[in-house]
């Protein structure tokens, strides 16, 4: 017998659907802003194995060289309502309690770790879940916080001296970049990994970020 | 997504709240032989006489059609949201992408479009606002000095390659001043080893030499306070603009010595502004003219787009 479940709330789903077009609008005009220095790499010692840089015809057929200024225009506009929309969902999640259903506690990371051989098919019973399974979990948390790191970063590289203990905090102004240009390659990673397992979870669990309602058949 | 999903739990306990659904169940239970509806407790108590025992098939097939017209129900419920919410969803991502079509071609100002520029001027006032002279942009050990010191932009400085007729002309003070680099020499003069920050994203480590911009400004002082500084290079083929806090702060130094050594033609000899408070656009070599002003002055980049104030 088929029922619908409560899954998302609408300002859960808000959140997250503003924050989408937000946070590519910042992926964007960092790109723009990086290009003008696209230093980091990865590798050890001389050894690289991949240098965090486009080919400049590759920049060019993008339309993204040269936009350092424009970059930083769009990057400082919408920096505040991307601050604002992630500060009102974690005061969302907290006097809503739906932290609860968010934050891992001491058994999740073995029970990732379960959720990880379950996806990959080693494993046939995924742990027992609520809302989120325990990689999920980690995963919502983990994004959180590195939202948090790229508004202290950002803001250690934007304003240097007048905010000079988060510059020292994270290790100077070079160090400050540097990390905030990581975490932006961990939301592209972690991008990837979301549309991944939304489409292998599929359209009843993707509608449910719309709907908020899931269809159970008991 | 227009209402709270709190209503959830929709036809969970079995009521169906739409007629759709009704007619369904009323199909398939008008197609057994015998019992009119699923339900026994309403026709049955008000004709007791009319009541016959349903056989085990009967029971089971009348449960499987409550399923069904449950999950009819369900099915038309979750229909209807869907729709529902998938148009608001439409309507707020065409509004959205219209927001972003309207914002971004909007008539540029200074080489952003206008929203943009406001919101570059609203930082302005908020890091203003919080902005301290006591905090100082951090200062180092010579042995982490950038050698060679790096070297990049050259705008401006094509012109007037006479050193020896140079003069630094004052504007805005009392009396017109036009200074010799002896002159300033004589100021008191000050060494800072500080973090110079590209716009650009880099950043390197110099030692500066010079003389406090606050010094000379309290020597050849305007007769009223002032809100701004402008400074140009011979030709004003590059030019900046300082709000006067930053212009001000101790350590923005009018500078002849970079490294230990004094100014090279390229480092904007013989004498350029350090101001590890601003990016390094603000940084303006070969300095001709200074002004003391209250007009906002223009800023060679701000025109292309970049913020005016730079300020960190």
């Amino acid at each position: 017998m088929k029922r619908l479940e409560r899954k998302h709330s609408l300002a859960i789903r808000w959140f997250h659907w503003i924050n989408f077009p937000l946070l590519a609008v910042m992926v964007w005009s960092g790109a723009l802003i990086y290009w003008a220095n696209a230093v980091y790499r990865i590798g050890i010692g001389r050894f690289t194995l991949l240098k965090m840089n486009l080919p400049q015809p590759v920049w060019n057929a993008l339309h993204m060289s040269y936009r350092l200024a424009e970059g930083m225009a769009f990057h400082f506009f919408f920096m505040w309502l991307f601050a604002i929309n992630g500060l009102l969902y974690v005061i969302y999640t907290m006097i809503s309690g739906q932290w609860r259903l968010l934050v891992p506690d001491r058994r999740s990371f073995k029970e990732a770790w379960y959720v990880m051989l379950h996806d990959l098919h080693l494993r046939r019973e995924p742990p027992p879940q609520k809302k989120y399974n325990a990689a999920q979990k980690i995963s919502y948390t983990l994004i959180i916080v590195m939202g948090l790191f790229s508004l202290l970063t950002g803001l250690a590289i934007y304003k240097p001296v007048q905010f000079g203990w988060l510059r020292w905090l994270f290790g100077g102004y070079p160090m400050a970049r540097f990390l905030h240009f990581w975490l932006t390659i961990g939301y592209v990673v972690f991008f990837v990994i979301h549309i991944g397992q939304v489409i292998k979870t599929g359209w009843n669990n993707f509608r449910a970020m719309v709907i908020g309602v899931e269809v159970v058949n008991e | 997504m227009s209402d709270e999903c709190g209503t959830g739990d929709v036809g969970a306990r079995g009521s169906a709240p739409d007629t759709s659904a009704d007619q369904s169940q009323a199909e398939v239970a008008g197609a057994l032989p015998r019992a009119p509806t699923a339900g026994p407790e309403e026709d049955g108590i008000e004709n007791p006489s009319h009541i016959v025992e349903p056989t085990p098939e009967e029971i089971e097939a009348a449960h499987l059609a409550a399923i069904a017209a449950n999950d009819a129900a369900i099915d038309a419920e979750l229909r209807r949201r869907t729709r529902r919410d998938f148009i608001v969803a439409g309507v707020a991502a065409a509004a959205g992408l219209g927001g972003w079509k309207w914002l971004t071609s909007r008539p540029k100002e200074d080489g952003v479009p206008w929203p943009m520029r406001r919101a570059l001027e609203m930082n302005e006032r908020i890091a203003g606002a919080y902005f301290s002279p006591r905090r100082l942009s951090p200062t180092y050990d010579a042995s982490r000095i950038t050698r060679p010191a790096r070297l990049n932009g050259g705008i401006g400085l094509d012109q007037h390659a006479d050193m020896a007729g140079w003069r630094l002309a004052i504007e805005g003070a009392a009396q017109p001043v036009s200074l010799m680099l002896d002159d300033l020499r004589a100021l008191p003069h000050r060494e800072m080893i500080t973090e110079f920050r590209c716009i650009e994203g880099w950043s390197t480590i110099a030692q500066w030499t010079g003389v406090r911009l606050a010094d000379l400004m309290a020597k050849f002082p305007p007769p009223n306070p002032v809100r701004y500084v402008a400074l140009e290079t011979p030709g004003r083929g590059y030019y900046v603009g300082l709000d006067i806090a930053s212009a001000v702060h101790p350590q923005t130094l009018l500078a002849w010595g970079l490294n230990g050594e004094p100014l090279t033609w390229n480092h904007g000899a013989p004498l350029r502004l350090a101001i590890p408070i601003k990016y390094g656009v603000k940084n303006i070599k070969r300095i001709a003219t200074i002004r003391w002003t209250n007009i906002r002055p223009p800023d060679f980049w701000a025109e292309q787009g970049y913020d005016w104030y730079c300020g960190h």
